[in-house]
Order: structure tokens, then sequence, then C-alpha cells
């Protein structure tokens, strides 16, 4: 299993994070893509904090748990920090596998973990001015909680 | 012991980080938190609401009742938000 874990400030090329996913024995590979909304105009900029240190060790412990549940072959997340512009990528998993359904779930299931176990903070700087931390939604714990059901 | 605050728990305490030697009867995250609170009105807006405050022990999810005894870091924050 090859898994692949960045944190940073720079952007990442999905194509070519694609590209890495590829390998002898994957026959797909499941991705989801998180951008910065501009909901309605309204964001002029989003600004993601993390715990340097510990963020590494909780996304490779939930790569961890996404390995003993399906078969995975490889495994990629990418979770940019910093201040962000509408639009810009913020996100990237990818899960390959030999069939369809572990590449599915496997990025399913790792998206919603990356929301409520990974240390990332976001803050939406608003067009009019000001500034907010975004708050938690039950939805999101609801989410990552229903693959343990 | 060195602890960390992260996003608007830090913005209300007005610092990132400090080291803190609480006392032997301070033994779990919960009563970290409620010793903490009383340092002041900028930790007292940032903990008032346990419901808020997450925790990590040297970099591990811990919960209010995990023990503090031996830590090298702790840091509290708000609930996650990112992906």
């Amino acid at each position: 299993m090859i898994s692949r874990i960045v944190v940073g400030e720079a952007d990442f090329d999905a194509g070519a994070e694609l590209a890495r996913l590829q390998g002898p024995g994957v026959g797909g590979i499941g991705t989801f893509i998180g951008l910065v909304r501009d909901d309605g105009g309204e964001i002029a900029a989003l600004n993601l904090e993390h715990y340097p240190g510990m963020t590494e060790r909780a996304v490779q412990k939930i790569i961890d748990q996404a390995v003993a549940r399906w078969p995975l072959l490889a495994c990629s997340v990418i979770h940019r920090v910093g201040r962000l512009l509408p639009g810009a990528q913020i996100v990237f998993v990818g899960a390959a596998s030999a069939h369809r359904e572990a590449a599915l779930q496997a990025s399913g299931f790792l998206i919603d973990w990356l929301k409520t176990s990974a240390p990332f903070w976001k803050r939406e700087e608003f067009r009019a001015g000001g500034s907010a931390w975004v708050a938690a939604r039950e939805g999101d714990d609801a989410a990552a909680a229903a693959w343990n059901e | 012991m060195k602890i960390l605050y992260f996003a608007w728990l830090r913005e209300k305490i007005g610092v990132a980080e400090e080291e803190v030697s609480p006392p032997e009867e301070v033994e779990t995250v919960g009563a970290l938190i409620d010793w903490l609170r009383a340092r002041g009105p900028g930790y007292q807006a940032a903990l008032c609401n346990p419901k808020l405050v997450r925790c990590a022990i040297d970099q591990e999810f811990a919960d209010a009742d995990a023990k503090i005894m031996g830590a090298a870091e702790i840091a509290l924050f708000p609930p996650v938000t990112g992906g």
C-alpha cells in the first residue's frame, strides 16, 4: 500500500495526483476534491489553520483505518492551509483499488473522517469586511459516525 | 507542560502557547480546563463552554477525563472544521 500525505500552502495538480494513484493491479480510483465556495459572492477568502506535527499523524491514522477496511493499493490525502480564494482547491483525497466499490467507499470515508478527525480550522473572510471562524457541523459528525454503524 | 491553543481559543486567550505548572490535584483534561479558566477573562471567554473545547495530549486526541500526568504538550482547540 502506497500512501501519500501532503499538508501545506502549495496548490496541487489533480491530474498528477491521479497519475500517482495508478499502478499494477489498480482497477479503479475514487477521488474527492474540495474547493472554496464563494457563498453567493459573500466570501472573500478562506483561511485554513492546522496543528503542525499532529496533522500528519491524524491523517495517517485515518488512512490506516481505511486500509484496514478496504483492500487499497494506494491512497493520497493532500490538504492545503493558509489563505485561499474562492474557487481554490482545498483538499484532494484519492483511493485506488482493484475494484470500484473499495475505491469509492474509501475515498468517501477519507473525506468524511478528515472533516471530523484532523486538526484543521477554517476562518471565512467576508467581502463586506470582517471574518468568522466556521462552526463545526453536526451533519459532518453524523456522516463520519455512519461509517461505524 | 506546554499548552498550545488554536483557532478562536488562541484569539480569545491571546497567546498561541505557554508553559504552565498546574498543581498536582489537576489530574485530567477537564480539571486543567477549569484551572486555566481561572487565569483571566480571556481564558474564561475561551473555555466557558466545555462542549466547544477539544483536546490533544502529545498530539493524540484526548477526552475530558484523560489523565494529563506526564504529558509534554497539551493542545486545546475548537471542534475541527477541515476537509
